[in-house]
């Protein structure tokens, strides 16, 4: 028998593991939080891992989970062992062949990392709301409730679904467990050999579709039949539990870990006992300790296999002294009688209690609510819901860990309450995303799991931004297995990676009297006390913390590795924490830093272990005063002055941005997931290091730099003279270049707060300076020296009235960049490629649009709270937004059409029948305006308030309806936005359907060819030879050419663009696209992080693209076709480089290049192959006359839209449905 | 033919004086048996260059770190490969199977960064089975504060530090731009280098007009180019005890017997390869054997070094006058002067 060796790995690895070695094909589809189980099985089989049978795995990624399960379930049906791995939407999409898969009676294990569903909103953390939404699927369910139990039931479930035939669903609690790392014993192949009957797996194989022995499977059923062979399969289920702890008994003789159908722990003679399951277990039974150990009678009933629910087992696991009974749930079901598990408790203590008999009477039992997303559940909490059960009358269908204050159902608890053990380190890093933090504390997890007896474990939150986020690390370490599956509330270590943290968080707060605190500090031992702000001075006296600095940024410097300074603080963090010897402890992390990166190169390793050395020589503690003398302080959570602000953003969004939305009340939330937009520019979070500053002397006023910046934090306006009167001195502005326009004035002017120091706008600059070359008309430059100007800059800038946009040339870069961007400060990556999209969008189309997202980055950056960067003019108007799911977005965008123009042509019906009332010439006019200009909008917009003015005067139901929807007959323009991975991908299905409906939507796939929200995996959209997960060796085939297949219907307006290759065709394209009266689709190139590029160079790499005919621009307008025009037009030059040359800069292609030369050759043979022959086909479409053709046939199902675009669309005037 | 066109460079025996210089053609397996079946005596690997590796690894570390760990969807963007191929592995492997694929002596190339860097990378180069090293040193001081004797101290040590920790021999190829170069030389040589390489052509950036940026390019040499290493070979062959190795500007047999007639043990050229083939050495070859049979020369060491600038009977022709004689003999009619 193999040893079993400990590893540290997170829950996720935990249970791929498992499912890799015990499965032949693995069907795979990203989704937080379990993409990373489907990424390892994907690099294990890359790697030629093998399975226990000693075959490599096949491993397939799939268009959507419902296609991953339809995968499985046929491999399963030809005699293959197969699983998949996913969550919340995920598992919905999967439903349907779930019920298939049970009802065929096939053996197969489906993990999943459990996930929140969305409802009034996303949510990627955890809840059981999605596997609970499957528990009707006829499959068996086995919860794990830690990393070690991941792993271990994982193993139970794959052989117990071969026993019984059932299938399962192997759960276990999305980031808790999914993502946090623990050290755990790994199950050596053996013991997974030992666990599977090799005579099930032939029964399987044996039952498997054979032409050699044909059978018919999943025939259609008539009344005479169905419900009985429905029930046929009754005897199989009611198997189940003896044979699933057949199992667990015979791992618990294989490892020593027993495993219970149902685990009780706490007093034998308890009266009080919590029923649950998930990792909030960890949390109950630390309180469950601390309360026995004070004599009280309380228990833990943990529940393991949830379906088929073995109500014989749980009431014999109960103890019969139990008088109440709390079921937690981790899930909402809104109008049910009680939540899954409650229901079932009820239900089996109804039906098996032995009432009465020995003087034991039913328990009581109540349901409550916890942990919804993820919300942390504590040992706090789970006392009081001990303490609720030994009440007179104990709450029912209560709620913990939340302040319900509308409908008053939640526990108030004692935050005081703690089970945190004496001998258990618990230590607190609070890191920038991608300063190294996390990887730093994650390697010091595996450092102490895998070299010292102690018990390890880490767990990491990240807060909603992607460019410049908040990490903060939580380790524990102790001489026990830890399972406090909640953060760290008391650290006796409290580490500060970033020195400006001190100005905006209060980290402190979770010291521990005399804890130690590491700060990473430019500043001296003799000179940093005078640097801290007054409350970070006073909360180290008050608390006698043991205060070091380190110069992380010079060791890092001085080791040649700039900016990553995560090594010399975990080797502070080492030296100070005594959890080895420190010499130990250096060899240690110089031996994890080999196994890390060691691949990446000796130079890489020597860096890092140069940091090592040097860090323990840059450590000091500082000699800490009796008082607090600083005159500086923390900055408050939000930047607004009073008048700005409304009271919702007074009440809820400045506690979201001071960290404090743990404490908002129930009443502080909207009821329905509605929130106000405009508030990006609320949260100042400052995190550039170097700002763009402008050069008005060298300006050239095109614009460039302005259209380029994703997060609208460069600005160019022009305005009249006077207008600059009150201008702080610093203002810089220049005479506007415009002959029409001659008492004009411009700037260009940067948000310094806002911009991310990216670097593009400077990049695209083309005015260079005569003498100096490398000097522009914007240049990078430290931020602090001009912050105090560029703010007060900014804030005037603010007030100068907006270009009138009716007399903007629009169509123009420089034309398009006076206009107000309303989509501002997003929190995506720094140089994000979608963004500058989306604020071209909202610049030109804002102020009427309406927009359907997909889920994906778009969502997250436009979507995510705290702030949304959509925004409003002055006049309150802006993109209405709204996300509905992945894979549904185009027909959610339709229905947003649908609606709109049904309410347009219902107002304009009752403008005709007010037509006499309102005048003949308004109502003409309102009907009749064409609306293509902003100058004609404006028009419109103002007949709509003279309509209204006379509305007020008619008092008739009409007048009242016509009034509710009259802004509708101004003209709305509907946006459908998504990334790759929806509309090649998971929404494809939906996107060529609204194509056909011939309706006026404008679909903007932001194109970066891979899932990018989720980490960089291979979409249909990736290019040929480009390495991405799931196509860890270069993606092997030829990318999907969407816009094509949308040319081929011949009605859709189609446009190709990439704004640093063109950006007056994409201007021009948005245009064209949404005046066209159909459909349109506009693919832009949107350059990503995974593309392996220096972001800041980022729009010459879009040009590079173009010019290697990698992204060909063109754009297809049926208008052209019915006018005799050219209808295809391509709008960049015959390919002039080589698809090579082009590829070898992007680490995308580079990387296989070097990991693989000689496929990387073959494959970038193949992609050239694919671009040549495509521009020959291009050239042949342009070549097309089809001058005097018939105009092309309007859908069948266009009902209401001009699908030629030759004219407003008619309205509906029969059987108007009032709204 | 009866004449003996076997040398001696860095302790190799070669059977001529034609070397393959580092460049694109001893970088191929393919290209690199074409040169040895046309004749080449030696072929040198194109250099190892410490500070590409260090870049490409440091880039790929960049690639992988930045903005991981960040976002709770999106801990990282790549999938993590099992072989990068940095680092020297890739060079030390094909030293390796082009030392099993054809049988000339081969040397390693190695243009390092660090002190640490060319003493590990030239062991390597050593253990993958280089007959001889070639060091290609290349210094540009920006810094004013640095003097010509601190410049030359930094490549003495590197010298001594490397011949410290290798067996086979070494050889340093130099640029033109010393001070003094005999004493230079000497300094080298007596560090523990075995021979020189003169001269080092360097990537020397060109301005793109329309970017108004630096691109880095190489242009292929000119014939005339020679004319240096000749004098330079001229000057030091009786003054310094190690080989000597002639490059850049050798594109016709004139020009070899030129450069031998100087004194270099071996002349080495890339340029004329690359325009005209692999198979032009057979020319070369061919035509040297025969200028040699015709002016009665028994071997190529009897003419080696038979002009130095002890053996010419007009040094004073190799040292600054004669640049005032070219000049003042200079005239728009007049051919070309008579190198080559």
């Amino acid at each position: 028998m193999q040893s079993r060796q400990p590893v540290t790995v997170d829950g996720n690895e935990a249970a791929a593991s498992i499912a890799h070695r015990l499965s032949e094909v693995i069907a795979i589809y990203p989704i937080t939080p379990a993409s990373p189980m489907g990424e390892l099985a994907d690099a294990w089989s890359a790697q030629g891992r093998t399975n226990i049978f000693g075959a490599v795995p096949d491993v397939i990624e799939m268009q959507s989970e419902a296609g991953a399960a339809a995968t499985v379930h046929g491999a399963l049906q030809t005699g293959a062992l197969s699983t998949t791995f996913t969550a919340s939407q995920g598992l919905l999409l999967m439903i349907p062949t779930m019920y298939k898969i049970a009802g065929e009676l096939t053996p197969t294990v489906f993990h999943i990392s459990a996930r929140t569903i969305a409802t009034h909103c996303l949510s990627i953390f955890g809840d059981h709301s999605d596997v609970m939404a499957c528990r009707q699927c006829g499959w068996a369910m086995l919860c794990s409730n830690s990393v070690q139990e991941a792993h271990d039931l994982a193993l139970v479930a794959h052989a117990a679904t071969l026993e019984t035939r059932v299938p399962f669903v192997h759960f276990f609690d999305g980031f808790r467990t999914s993502h946090e790392v623990n050290k755990i014993e790994q199950l050596a192949d053996d013991d997974l050999r030992s666990m599977i009957d090799p005579a099930c797996v032939e029964a399987h194989r044996a039952r498997s579709l054979d032409p050699d022995r044909p059978v018919l499977r999943g025939s259609a059923q008539n009344p005479d039949v169905f419900f009985q062979a429905r029930e046929a399969c009754n005897r199989f289920y009611d198997a189940v539990p003896s044979l699933v702890q057949a199992k667990m008994d015979q791992f618990a003789a294989l490892t020593g870990r027993e495993y219970h159908l149902f685990q009780y722990e706490g007093a034998p003679d308890a009266q009080r006992v919590i029923v649950m399951m998930g990792s909030g277990v960890g949390a109950v039974a630390e309180a469950l300790k601390v309360l026995t150990d004070r004599g009280e009678k309380v228990g833990l009933l943990k529940v393991r296999l949830y379906r088929p629910f073995a109500v014989e087992a749980f009431i014999k696991a109960l103890p019969r002294t139990v008088r109440t009974i709390a079921v937690l749930d981790r899930t909402k079901e809104p109008g049910a009688m009680g939540e899954p598990l409650y229901q079932d408790v009820v239900t089996a203590l109804a039906e098996q209690w032995p009432n009465g008999s020995n003087g034991h009477p039913r328990p009581v039992v109540i349901g409550g609510r916890y942990g919804l997303s993820s919300k942390e559940f504590t040992p706090a909490m789970a006392a009081r819901v001990f303490h609720e059960l030994s009440s007179e009358q104990p709450k029912q269908h209560f709620t913990i860990g939340i302040i319900d204050d509308v409908t008053h159902l939640s526990l108030k608890w004692d935050e005081e309450f703690t089970t945190e053990g004496s001998d258990v380190t618990r230590a607190v890093f609070y890191g920038l995303g991608s300063d190294g933090t996390v990887g730093a504390t994650k390697n010091s997890v595996k450092i102490i799991g895998e070299n010292t007896p102690l018990y390890a474990q880490g767990y990491f939150v990240y807060d909603s931004k992607k460019a410049g986020s908040v990490t903060i690390s939580h380790l524990r370490f102790s001489p026990r297995p830890i399972d406090s599956t909640y953060l760290i509330e008391r650290a006796n270590f409290v580490a500060c990676h970033q020195f400006q943290f001190l100005e905006r968080l209060d980290m402190l707060q979770l010291a521990d009297p005399e804890a130690t605190f590491l700060l990473n500090s430019p500043f001296g031992p003799d000179e940093v006390w005078g640097r801290l702000p007054r409350e970070v001075q006073q909360q180290i006296i008050d608390k006698r913390l043991k205060f070091y600095v380190v110069d992380g940024y010079s060791v890092a410097q001085m080791a040649g590795m700039a900016g990553r300074f995560n090594t010399a603080m975990q080797t502070c963090f080492f030296a100070l924490a005594n959890v080895l010897p420190r010499e130990q402890a250096v060899e240690k992390i110089k031996e994890s830093i080999r196994k890390t990166y060691g691949r990446r190169g000796e130079s890489v390793l020597q860096s890092n272990w140069a940091a090592v050395d040097g860090a323990l020589a840059s450590l000091h503690q500082v000699e800490v005063p009796a008082e607090a003398t600083s005159t500086t302080h923390r900055l408050p959570a939000i930047s607004v002055t009073g008048n700005q602000m409304d009271a919702f953003i007074e009440r809820v969004t400045a506690m979201l941005l001071s960290g404090q939305g743990d404490r908002l009340p129930v009443s502080a939330l909207p009821v329905d997931g509605t929130f106000p937009t405009n508030t990006a520019r609320f949260e100042k979070r400052s995190i550039a290091i170097d700002i763009p500053i402008w050069d008005k002397n060298l300006c050239t006023q095109c614009g460039l730099c302005a259209l380029v910046c994703p997060h609208a934090a460069i600005r160019m306006k022009a305005f009249p003279s006077q207008a600059c009167e009150a201008a702080p001195k610093s203002f810089q502005s220049k005479p506007y270049a415009a002959k029409e326009l001659p008492d004009y004035l411009m700037t260009i002017q940067v948000a310094p707060d806002d911009c991310t120091g990216c670097g593009v706008c400077v990049d695209v600059c083309p005015a260079k300076s005569k003498e100096v070359v490398k000097h522009k008309a914007i240049n990078m430059e430290a931020k602090l020296p001009h912050l105090a100007t560029e703010r007060e800059n900014f804030d005037f800038f603010l007030q100068i009235p907006e270009f009138d946009r009716t007399s903007a040339k629009i169509d123009t870069v420089k034309g398009s960049q006076l206009l107000q961007p309303l989509f501002e400060f997003s929190g995506a990556c720094a140089g994000c490629g979608e963004t500058p999209y989306l604020k071209l969008l909202s610049q030109l189309f804002g102020d009427r649009a309406v927009i359907g997202n997909a889920t994906g980055c778009s969502s997250i950056y436009g979507g995510n709270l705290p702030t949304t960067p959509w925004a409003q003019n002055a006049l309150g108007r802006g993109p209405a937004w709204n996300n509905s799911l992945f894979e549904d977005t185009a027909e959610f965008g339709l229905g947003l059409r649908m609606a709109i123009d049904q309410k347009q042509g219902y107002a304009q019906y009752l403008l005709a029948q007010l037509s006499g009332q309102l005048g003949d010439g308004l109502v003409q006019q309102l009907i009749e305006s064409s609306q293509t200009n902003e100058a004609e909008l404006a028009q419109q917009r103002q007949r709509v308030a003279a309509l209204r003015k006379r509305l007020t005067r008619i008092n008739s139901p009409d007048a009242k309806r016509l009034d509710a929807i009259a802004d509708s007959l101004v003209k709305r323009s509907v946006w459908i936005v998504g990334g790759d991975g929806w509309a090649y991908d998971i929404g494809y299905g939906g996107l060529d359907h609204v194509l056909t409906t011939g309706r006026d939507v404008n679909i903007l796939v932001l194109d970066t060819g891979v899932y990018s929200n989720t980490g960089g995996q291979a979409s249909k959209a990736t290019f040929r030879g480009a390495v991405a997960k799931f196509a860890s060796g270069g993606k092997a085939s030829r990318k999907k050419d969407l816009g094509m297949m949308a040319v081929a219907y011949g009605n859709v307006y189609v446009g190709q663009v990439a704004m640093g290759a063109n950006p007056a065709q994409t201007i021009r394209t948005f245009q064209e696209a949404e005046s066209y009266h159909g459909p349109s689709l506009i693919l832009a190139y949107s350059h990503c992080i995974a593309h392996g590029i220096n972001m800041t160079t980022s729009m010459g790499h879009q040009k590079d693209a173009v010019n290697c005919g990698f992204w060909p621009l063109y754009h297809f307008d049926p208008r052209q076709a019915q006018s005799g025009g050219q209808s295809f037009r391509l709008d960049s030059h015959k390919p002039k480089t080589r698809f090579r040359d082009f590829a070898m800069l992007e680490g995308r292609f580079a990387m296989l290049a070097r990991s693989n030369p000689e496929h990387a050759e073959r494959l970038f043979a193949l992609a050239q192959r694919d671009i040549d022959d495509q521009w020959r086909y291009y050239e042949q479409m342009a070549a097309i006359d089809r001058g005097g053709s018939t105009s092309p046939a309007p859908a069948e199902s266009a009902t209401n839209a001009d699908v030629n675009g030759d004219s407003i669309p008619s309205p509906k005037t029969t059987n108007p449905v009032a709204l | 033919m009866n004449v003996d066109l076997s040398t001696r460079y860095l302790g190799q025996n070669l059977v001529n004086p034609l070397g393959a210089s580092a460049g694109p053609l001893t970088g191929r397996l393919d290209s690199l048996r074409r040169l040895q079946d046309a004749g080449a005596a030696v072929a040198v690997l194109p250099s190892l260059f410490e500070e590409q590796i260090q870049h490409d690894e440091q880039e790929l570390e960049r690639l992988y770190e930045y903005q991981a760990e960040s976002f709770a969807e999106s801990l990282s963007f790549f999938p993590e490969l099992e072989n990068y191929n940095t680092g020297p592995r890739g060079y030390l492997k094909y030293l390796e199977t082009a030392k099993r694929a054809v049988s000339i002596p081969l040397i390693g190339s190695l243009n390092g960064c660090s002190s640490s860097g060319w003493v590990r990378y030239a062991k390597a180069i050593q253990n993958a089975g280089a007959d001889a090293l070639e060091l290609n040193i290349y210094f540009v001081p920006t810094n004013p504060e640095m003097t010509s004797t601190d410049v030359e101290n930094r490549y003495v040590q590197l010298v001594a530090q490397v011949c410290q920790s290798v067996s086979i021999p070494v050889g340093v190829k130099l640029g033109q731009n010393f001070s003094s170069l005999p004493h230079f030389a000497r300094r080298l040589v007596y560090a523990g280098a075995a021979g020189l390489v003169l001269f080092n052509r360097y990537l020397e950036a060109d301005i793109d007009l329309e970017s108004l940026t630096f691109k880095p390019d190489l242009i292929l040499s000119h014939r005339h180019e020679a004319r240096v290493p000749i004098r330079w070979i001229a000057i030091l062959r009786d003054q310094i005890n190690a080989s000597l190795a002639a490059t850049g500007g050798v594109h016709r047999t004139q020009g070899i017997i030129k450069l031998l007639l100087a004194g270099a043990d071996v002349t080495f050229m890339t340029s004329v390869l690359l325009l005209k083939g692999p198979d032009f050495l057979r020319t070369l070859l061919v035509d040297l054997a025969r200028w040699l049979e015709e002016h009665e020369y028994s071997s190529v060491e009897q003419l080696k070094g038979s002009m130095s600038r002890g053996n010419a009977p007009d040094p004073g022709q190799l040292e600054r006058a004669n640049y005032m004689q070219a000049l003042i003999e200079y005239s728009p009619h007049r051919r070309e002067p008579h190198f080559d």
